[in-house]
This record gives C-alpha cells, structure tokens and sequence, in this order.
C-alpha cells in the first residue's frame, strides 16, 4: 500500500512539474467552455424558432428538453476531446521511464508490477478528475437556471461515462506507452488507436451484419453514447471497467516480458 | 553474503554472461574487473533483480534474487551505470521517493536523509533540481539512493564514471568507508580502482571468469617480473649476445627501427635491479641510448595474458 501511494504521489506531482499537464488543462479548459457555449446558444436559437413556428401555425410548440439537449451534445463533446488531449498524458508513463533508465530502479526496488501500474493509472485517473472537474460549472450553471430544474441523476450518469471513458483510454495508453521508448511515438500510436476506436462506431451504423454487430459492441463511443443521455446500462459500465483491466493487465505482460525476454 | 552459482544469461543468440560462479563475504569488497561487454552489467543486474538469468542461480543476503524477490531487493542497493535520476525532482523529494519505495520505515526517512547526504557529500543541495546538478553531483545523488535504505549489500557499476579525478578519489574513499558495515560490489574497468578499493577481485571477460583473487596476488602473480624498455641506436645484432649473459635476465625483443631508433624490451625475473648494469653494457659497447623505463604491467597486458592462458589450457 505505501509502495503504491509512493508511485502515485509522485507520478501526479511529476505531472504537473512539466508543462505538459498545464497545456492540457489550459486547452481542454478552453476548448470545454467554448463549445459549451456554443452548443447552449445553438439550443436556445433552436427552441425559439420552434416557438416562432408554432405561434404561426397555431400550434401548440413541442417540447425540447434543453437541458438534456445541451449535455448530451456537451458530453459528446467531452469525448472528442479526451481523445486529443488524453495521449499526451500517457505519451511519457513509462516510455520516459525506460528512456532515463530509472525503470532500473523500479525494477530493482521491492515492489511488485501491480503497485507500480495500479499507482501510475491512480495519479492519471486523478489527473482526469482535474480535467473533468471545472466543467462541473457549466453543468451547475445549466442545472440551476434551467426552469423548471432538470433531474441531477442524468448529469451524474454523464460524468460517470466521462470518468469511465477517459479511464479506460488512459488504460490503453499507458499499454502503448509501455511499448516503446520513444513518447512521440508513443503518443502518435495512442492518438491513431484511439481515432480507430471512434471510427469503429461510425464503420458499426453502417449496416447490422454480425460483423457491424461485433463492431458496435467494441467500439468506446456506442458504450459512450447512454451514458451521454443519462441512462445507466450495467453493460457499458462493464465494457469500461473491462477495458481498463485489460490495458492495465497487457502492460503488467509488457513490463514483465522483457525481464524474461533479454 | 553473496552466492553466484553458475549463473548464465543470454540475450537472443549472444551469451552475456557463462556459468559465472562466485562468492562474496559479508562485509568484504569485491571488484569486478573487465573491458567493457565483458558480461559486468549483465552479472550486477541479475544480482539487483533487473532482470532473471537464463540459468543458474544468486543469493543475496540469503534469499534468491528470483524466488524471493521483494526480501533480496530490500537488502540490496544497486546503482546502475547512469543513475536512474528523475531529473525534474529536487534531491530531497528524489531522496525520501527512492526511500518509500525500497521501503524505509517512516519515522527513519529524515534521519537516513540527513545521514546519506552527508556521506554522499550532499549537505546543501537538497532543495536544488537534479538536472541543475554537475555531472559528479548526480552521480552522488546515485550514490546516494543506493544507500538511503541501509542495505547490507551494495552493487555499484562503474561509480566512479565520469567523474574528475578529485571526486573519483572521494567516491573511492566513500566505498572503502563502506566496506564492513556493507557488503559492496562494484564494477570498475580500471585497475588501480580495483587495487585501491578492493579486497578481492574477479577478472571477467567475454562472459567468464578468468581470475578470483586479491589484487596483491593478482599483480605479483600475473607480473611475475618486470620488463625494461630501451630505446637505442647502434647495431642491434649483437644485442642479444651482449644482454643476455646479464643474470636475472630472461629474454630480449627487439623492435623494428623508427627513423633508426630501436625500442628493445627485456623481460627479467624481476628479483633484481638491473637497470644500471644494463645501461652500461649498452653504453660501453658504443650504442647511443635515448630512453630506459620499467614498463609495469597494465590491465589491458593482464587481460591478453589471462585471456590468452585461458585459450591454451
């Protein structure tokens, strides 16, 4: 336990030594609040037409349910975006470590592959957290002028998808990461995967073979989407939390095969 | 305190190391002694737990490095040839992070910092960056992380590496200091490292052992006598006639002319001084003598006669 706490204190403390970190938050922050603004102003634009219309045709409007509109489109939002930002988080886990050589003295400490993976992914969850948390805002501000007040369990069903999404893209990257030495490389193969997982979904509404059957099932954005629109489906959060033990458990292979394979 | 038993490694189809077999003595120093890619780092990273060895088998501190991993690495300080540095920390925050993970009780964290960095020459530097340290300051800063858990065995490859002679001298005086509390190898491809630190040595090359002994023996034995060097002008022909006779003199080459000089080399028993009655043999029979020295043997002869008998037997 203290072994893992060691490696995740400090794994999150070298985040933020860097500049790396703060570009991230910096951009994600902007970018965040600006389609935020975006999408709100969109949907109110929207709903007045649709009230216009409806006066001129005598009709009575049909409901929208802004609120849920905007996080929905927020959230997915959200996701784009943790696929551009995220790869830069994991680029340097533990290529930089095998670059610098201090793999060697994680190595030849006695902690086990599982304290240092479990404590590296901890301090990158948390970092996510960091990254998710001000957009907080923006929900509290669409929760508490929304009239009458929406539901809170929608916006906490789409925060847990963006928490378990972004988790289990970490989880992958940290595997890529764990392959090469080299973080620009491990960045650019992190980012294209993570750009096959996004194209999955697109390739999957194509037709309904058991092929694009097997597709939609794998691809991060399907699982994505519920969570988007405030539904909860056990199913995603298995497919998430899966996903993260296997990222986590093909690194631990990764890490340990080249104490065999030398 | 240290058992190595017929530990072999290959990498692919190169062999680092070949049934490597040793021994070392708690408290004692012993020097591994070889020309780079002789299996040195190879042998200390099996020891430290890097990696496992393809066969064979090491005991540190009484447990198997691959069978009782977590128990041989809390006893053990290793230094890898670059010291694995987080160059972004300052040498405090690196200092008690490498000290959490080899697993220091909490309460003893302050006190070893304190105590290592004065060992280490570190007295000061705590709140600096390490990549704003020299390059001997880092090395300390090596040092120190392999000593900040009290680990009964140290393994250091190459300490001294790149260090300016002054600091070479003090790391060296550090490790001797060590000796006794700690049971300490290091690797070193210098001999004069080996003969000052160390009070045991094993020549390693191409993966094998070659010689385990004291340096003292190990000089003595190998230099078995000394061997004078002559540069001359003169006809060298009747050199061998003119030297030989000479008692304690064992043999005589002479060299090719350099713009008509001569280099002759005169190996003795080396019992007894013979250089004076050499230089006036050479000088009365009429020969122009530039320069006479005793060549002392360096490592690289005691390698091409080590590795050489080695190919005979």
């Amino acid at each position: 336990m203290r072994n893992y706490l060691a490696i995740a204190h400090k794994e999150f403390e070298t985040l933020f030594v860097g500049p790396i970190a703060y570009v991230v938050l910096a951009a994600f922050f902007f970018i965040s609040g600006l389609f935020f603004y975006i999408i709100l102003t969109n949907i109110i634009e929207q709903v007045m037409q649709i009230a216009m219309q409806s006066q001129q045709f005598g009709a009575p409007p049909r409901p929208i349910d802004v609120p849920a509109e905007v996080m929905r489109s927020f959230f997915g939002i959200l996701s784009t975006i943790m696929l551009f930002v995220l790869p830069m988080i994991t680029m340097g886990v533990i290529a930089e470590e095998k670059k610098r050589g201090t793999i060697e003295l994680l190595f030849t400490s006695p902690i086990t592959t599982a304290q240092l993976l479990l404590g590296k992914f901890t301090a990158l969850v948390l970092f996510l957290l960091v990254m998710l948390a001000p957009t907080v805002l923006n929900s509290v501000i669409l929760y508490f002028f929304s009239d009458p007040r929406p539901k809170l369990a929608p916006f906490l069903i789409g925060y847990l998808g963006a928490f378990l999404l972004g988790s289990s893209l970490l989880a992958v990257g940290i595997f890529i990461s764990s392959l090469t030495e080299n973080q620009i490389v491990s960045a650019v193969i992190t980012f294209a995967l993570f750009l096959s997982l996004w194209v999955l979904d697109a390739m999957a509404r194509a037709g309904s073979s058991l092929q694009n059957e097997v597709m939609r099932y794998l691809s991060v954005l399907n699982h994505y989407e519920d969570f988007a629109r405030g539904i909860f489906d056990t199913q995603h959060l298995v497919f998430y939390v899966s996903m993260i033990v296997l990222g986590l458990f093909f690194t631990s292979l990764s890490l340990e095969s080249p104490k065999w394979r030398q | 305190m240290i058992q190595v038993e017929h530990l072999s490694k290959r990498f692919g189809p190169a062999t680092a190391i070949d049934d490597v077999n040793f021994e070392v003595r708690q408290g004692e120093i012993l020097g591994f002694l070889g020309p780079n890619g002789a299996g040195k780092t190879t042998t200390m990273r099996i020891l430290a737990g890097f990696f496992p060895p393809t066969a064979g088998r090491a005991v540190v501190a009484g447990f198997d490095v691959f069978e009782k991993p977590l128990e041989a690495k809390r006893r053990v300080g290793y230094m890898p040839e670059q010291p694995p540095l987080y160059t972004e920390m300052t040498v405090d925050s690196y200092l008690r992070f490498v000290s959490r993970i080899k697993g220091l009780a909490k309460d003893r964290i302050d006190d070893r910092l304190k105590r290592v960095k004065e060992l280490c020459g570190l007295e000061g530097t705590g709140e600096r960056l390490i990549k704003h340290l020299s390059k001997g300051y880092k090395q300390r800063v090596g040092l120190a992380q392999a000593l900040i858990h009290e680990p009964e065995v140290l393994i250091l490859d190459e300490p001294t590496v790149g260090l300016d002679p002054k600091q070479i001298i003090e790391v060296r005086d550090l490790i001797k200091g060590l000796g006794g509390d700690h049971t300490v190898i290091l690797s070193t491809h210098i001999l004069p490292e080996v003969s000052m630190t160390c009070e045991r040595v094993v020549i390693i090359n191409r993966g094998k052992i070659v010689a385990v002994d004291t340096p003292e023996n190990l000089t003595n034995q190998l230099q078995g006598g000394a061997r004078i060097e002559l540069e001359l002008r003169g006809p060298v022909d009747s050199l061998q006639s003119l030297l030989t006779p000479i008692p304690h003199v064992k043999g005589i080459v002479v060299g090719a002319p350099h713009e008509g000089h001569h280099s002759v080399a005169i190996e003795t028993d080396g019992t007894q001084e013979v250089r004076h009655i050499i230089a006036r043999k050479v000088i009365e029979s009429g020969f122009e003598l530039y320069q006479l020295k005793t060549q002392s043997m360096s490592l690289e002869d005691i390698f091409l006669q080590l590795t050489t008998k080695e190919e005979a037997a």
